[in-house]
This record gives C-alpha cells, sequence and structure tokens, in this order.
C-alpha cells in the first residue's frame, strides 16, 4: 500500500511552505532595511572619507600582503606544532589525572597543581618568562626564542585540552570499565581500547575549538622578538600610518579559521545527532 | 583685546630694534608669534587656554625623565615646554595626556593638540597625519654588549651576520632591513624594555637605537654595553628627523612649525640638546 497524503496533510504542506517563503522574504526584506541603514550611516558620516582612506586602501593592502603572508609562515608552523604538542601533553595529563591508587598520589598532585596552574597563569607572562627568563640563563643549548616562545604555548594550551580530556574521560559510564576489567583487560588497554575512544569522540568539538583559539594566539610568541602575521602588520602601520595591514591580516586569519570552524561545527552536529538518535547509529 | 596686544607686541618690538642694543634680535624673535597671529586666545586647541601635548606610555630616558613628561625634565618635555611657550601657554596651562601609537595615528578626533614621542618625519606618515618642522635630528645607532661578537665591528658589513633588534614600528627598525640588510631576521620588540632585555639575556647580538637612547642605555641602564657605531641615513633620506605630530590638517600645524623654527634659529633647541642629549657627538660612523 503506497502513501496517500490526505487532502488535510495536502493542505497543511502547502500553508507550511507558504508560511516558509513569507519567513525568508520577511527576513530578505529586513537584513535589506538593516544593512542599508548601516551603510548610510557609516559612509555617509563627515569621518567616512579619511576612515576608508586608513583601513581601506587598495595600494596599502597590496604593498603590505607579501610581508604578511611571510609572517604567516611562522603562525602555520606554530599551529602545527603547538597543536599536536598541547594535544600530547594534555592527553597525557589528563591519563595521569585518572590514575587511581595512592602509589601514584605524588603525579596526580603534579597533575593537579599543573592545571591548576597554567589555566590561571596569562599566556604572556608564561611567554615573557620562557622567552625572556630563559635565554638569560645562558646555558649552552638555549633553544632559539620562537621554540621556547611554543613551549610556553603547548604548556598553557595542555592544561585546558588536559581538563576537557579529563571530562571525557570521566563521562564513560563506569559500567564500561568494570565491565572491561571483568573481561580480563589491563588497566592500561581499558583506556586505550575502551574507555579513550568514547572519551575522545564526546570532546573533540570541545578540543577544535580550543585548536580555533590556538590558532589566534599563536601570533602572541610576537612578544620575543620574533614577526608573525600580526606583528607583520603592525610594522607596515607603522611604515605608513595607515592601518589596511591590519584589516589584510584580519581577514586572512577569519579565512583559515573558517574550515576549522566548520568542521567543529560539522562534528558537534554529528556528535549531537548520534547522542540523541538513541541507538540508531 | 588681541588687536592691541599686537600693537603693544609691535611697538615694543621697534622700540627695541631702534634702541639697537646687542640682544635686540632675541627679544625680537620672542615676540614673533603674535605678529604671525599665533597667540594662545586665538588658537582652536582642544581645551580652550590650554595645550594639551600627547605622548606614550612609558616614555624613556633621555627624552623623558622618570616616564614624567609633566616635569619639564628630558629633551623633549623641554621642547614641549619651550613651544608651548612660543605660542603663549606658560607652563601652567600645559597638560599632558597619554597616547598609545596606534591612537596617536589613527583617523578620528585625537586627544592631544601635539604628540611628542620621537616621530621621525617621512613621506609616507605626511599622508596621515600632519608634522611640525624637524626638533631635532637623529641618527640610529648600534649598541651591544661588551662581550658581544659585533662590539668591535668598525663597518656595516661587519653587523651582517649579527641577530640584530629593534623596537616596533621605529626608523630604528628601518635601519635595520633597509641599510645593514642582515643575514639573520632581525627582532622586533614591542617597546625598548623588552628589546633591552632581549640584548642583556643574549637574544641579540645588537639593538639599534636612536644615537641620543643609545648613550642613555649604554650609560645608565645595559651594564657592560657599547656604543658599536652611528648608521648612514635611510636610502632615500638625506636627514631624519623628529617632528611634532598633529592632526592631519590641524589649524595648529603652521603656528607650531613657526614655534619650532624659532627655538631652532634662536638657540634654544641647540641648547636643550646640549642639557640632556649631552655626549651625543664621537661615536664612531659606520659606513
Amino acid at each position: 500500500m503506497t502513501y496517500q497524503p490526505s487532502e488535510l496533510q495536502l493542505e497543511r504542506v502547502a500553508y507550511k511552505r507558504s508560511r516558509a517563503v513569507r519567513s525568508v522574504l520577511i527576513a530578505a526584506a529586513s537584513t535589506a532595511v538593516l544593512g542599508t541603514v548601516l551603510v548610510v550611516a557609516v559612509t555617509g558620516s563627515p569621518g567616512w572619507q579619511k576612515v576608508k582612506e586608513t583601513f581601506l586602501d587598495l595600494d596599502t593592502a597590496r604593498s603590505s600582503l607579501p610581508a604578511i603572508l611571510d609572517g604567516l609562515v611562522l603562525n602555520l608552523w606554530l599551529l602545527l606544532f603547538c597543536a599536536l604538542g598541547a594535544l600530547a601533553l594534555g592527553l597525557l595529563v589528563a591519563v595521569v589525572k585518572t590514575l587511581r591508587g595512592a602509589v601514584f598520589f605524588p603525579v596526580r598532585a603534579l597533575a593537579t597543581a599543573y592545571t591548576y596552574g597554567f589555566r590561571g597563569m596569562p599566556l604572556i607572562i608564561v611567554l615573557y618568562v620562557l622567552c625572556y627568563g630563559v635565554p638569560g640563563l645562558r646555558f649552552s643549548w638555549t633553544p632559539p626564542v620562537v621554540v621556547l616562545g611554543g613551549i610556553a604555548i603547548v604548556v598553557t594550551y595542555a592544561a585546558y585540552i588536559a581538563e576537557v580530556f579529563r571530562a571525557g574521560i570521566e563521562s564513560v559510564h563506569p559500567s564500561q570499565r568494570a565491565a572491561a576489567r571483568s573481561l580480563g583487560l589491563t588497566y592500561w588497554q581499558t583506556m586505550r581500547h575502551i574507555v579513550l575512544p568514547q572519551a575522545v569522540r564526546r570532546v573533540t568539538p570541545a578540543l577544535l575549538n580550543d585548536l580555533v583559539a590556538l590558532q589566534k594566539d599563536v601570533g602572541l610568541v610576537s612578544i620575543a622578538g620574533v614577526i608573525d602575521a600580526v606583528r607583520a602588520a603592525q610594522i607596515e602601520v607603522a611604515t605608513s600610518y595607515n592601518f589596511t595591514p591590519y584589516i589584510i591580516a584580519g581577514l586572512i586569519f577569519v579565512l583559515l579559521a573558517i574550515p576549522l570552524i566548520a568542521v567543529t561545527d560539522w562534528v558537534t552536529l554529528r556528535a549531537a545527532r548520534r547522542q540523541s538518535a538513541g541507538g540508531t547509529s | 583685546m588681541p588687536r592691541a596686544r599686537f600693537a603693544l607686541a609691535v611697538g615694543s618690538a621697534a622700540l627695541l630694534a631702534l634702541a639697537g642694543c646687542g640682544t635686540a634680535a632675541d627679544k625680537k624673535s620672542d615676540t614673533k608669534p603674535d605678529a604671525f597671529g599665533c597667540t594662545a586666545d586665538k588658537l582652536p586647541t582642544l581645551a580652550k587656554g590650554k595645550l594639551t601635548f600627547g605622548t606614550d606610555n612609558p616614555v624613556y630616558g633621555p627624552w623623558f625623565v622618570d616616564n614624567k613628561p609633566e616635569s619639564g625634565q628630558g629633551f623633549e618635555s623641554a621642547v614641549a615646554y619651550a613651544v608651548a611657550d612660543k605660542l603663549g601657554f606658560p607652563k601652567d596651562q600645559v597638560v599632558w595626556t597619554r597616547v598609545t601609537f596606534n591612537a596617536a595615528i589613527a583617523p578620528g578626533p585625537k586627544a592631544y593638540d601635539i604628540d611628542i614621542n620621537e616621530f621621525s618625519i617621512t613621506e609616507d606618515r605626511k599622508k596621515a597625519v600632519d608634522f611640525s618642522t624637524g626638533y631635532y635630528d637623529v641618527k640610529q645607532t648600534v649598541i651591544a654588549l661588551k662581550s658581544s661578537k659585533i662590539a668591535g665591528a668598525t663597518s656595516i658589513a661587519a653587523l651582517k651576520g649579527a641577530k640584530l633588534g629593534a623596537q616596533v614600528g621605529t626608523t630604528s627598525y628601518k635601519a635595520i632591513t633597509d641599510v645593514i640588510k642582515p643575514t639573520d631576521k632581525p627582532g622586533v620588540y614591542n617597546n625598548n624594555d623588552d628589546a633591552k632585555a632581549a640584548l642583556a639575556n643574549g637574544t641579540l647580538d645588537g639593538l639599534v637605537v636612536d644615537l641620543p637612547t643609545a648613550f642613555y642605555m649604554t650609560g645608565a641602564e645595559i651594564k657592560d654595553s657599547v656604543i658599536v657605531g652611528q648608521l648612514p641615513p635611510l636610502p632615500g633620506v638625506q636627514q631624519e628627523q623628529f617632528g611634532l605630530v598633529l592632526d592631519k590638517g590641524s589649524k595648529l600645524t603652521g603656528c607650531v612649525s613657526q614655534a619650532v623654527d624659532q627655538l631652532r634659529s634662536n638657540g634654544k633647541l641647540a641648547e636643550l640638546a646640549k642639557q640632556w642629549l649631552a655626549g651625543a657627538d664621537g661615536a664612531r660612523e659606520l659606513s
């Protein structure tokens, strides 16, 4: 027997469609009105010409772009290494924090002190201590300041990421752990095969969110003297007294973030669907 | 009232000139602003009857002393008060406001009438702000720790392999990239305190600052440091000069420039430079 919608149902569908069309039209109209008001208000302001020249100057944009892209290379390398480093260290700390047994108290206490300390400490201060303090010790093996800056970012972000991982680990129901142990799996096998896969999947959206934040914060190593994209823009601004390079750098960062944000949204949506679907996955 | 004062000024200047005494020329130039209509009561300043100077926070010696621009101590503070005096603002009618670099050059209403903070005059920058005529001829200078490999360098070529640094947004940084052109990327710091720290802890081989700052840093601030030498001006620049910054199209620019010109021609600028930037000659020139 094939499905035959009733007269009433067809009417309902038609009505729903008409309401949808109507709401789209209203949304479009109100957006157009608001947009027009904003554009007129901004471009009609007495200082618009000056602001346009200062923030949206094509010549300055063109001449500053190579320097900004040059600086962006540093941001991308740092993003890659800091993301991997922070994920690894965060996972390690999270696992250490879940260790049971009196003998592990010292490492547990250390891990707890670490996550408390570095979540509270402003990143810029960690950067100052590592990038200016460590070279001052004058070891013969002092790494370059950009590496020290990377380490500062890793230890700061790993503290956040550790807490995210820990939340994930604790969200796995104890019965899973008990079942695994009763099957004869060791603590590490249980962790590796039962707990972590579920934990990581549950906190992926939160982790990706931290990565988006990390992407912007890697540029803070510029306080150590290295030139990232934003610092390159700042140098261009100081040369020309024109702010357009900041806009260009900002747009590049947005373009970089969009894929990551889109992936975050998609993963979040998928996870939510799976969790609320109740066993259909 | 202004007219009466004008007549009086011209009259007294004429009298002094007629008297023919040796100091007549000086006296005459002192009253000159009136002749150009640059008097305190006619100038459209931000706050009526007051002249507002802007500068960054913190500010450094020898340009300012103890981060207190309002003390009149330090070269730029002294210049600011001398300019104010020329324009008819006595010391108690001068106010200071702290303006960051970005705020100083941004479009839109300015929080200052005149900003003084070692701003070098360049053609590019003139598109965004007004500059007075230059009040100080500046040379970029390399400093280093005595233990540094470049401490004894006598030529620019000897600096090419060094890790050099400068404060962000300065012509000192430009001097590294455009004059020295080192093989290693230069370090760029938020402010001179960070740059000094990087020099002191060995991250940098050398730091580029202007000459008076170089004397101040090597003499008073960084232990065991020396001036390596002075750099030639940037390509295409005859002589780098510091100028006072004013809002683009400010009605004060003409008057402020005249005041600076007079302070230069009557020897006041040289006198202040001698007082505050003493010893700022005689560093080796690198070529």
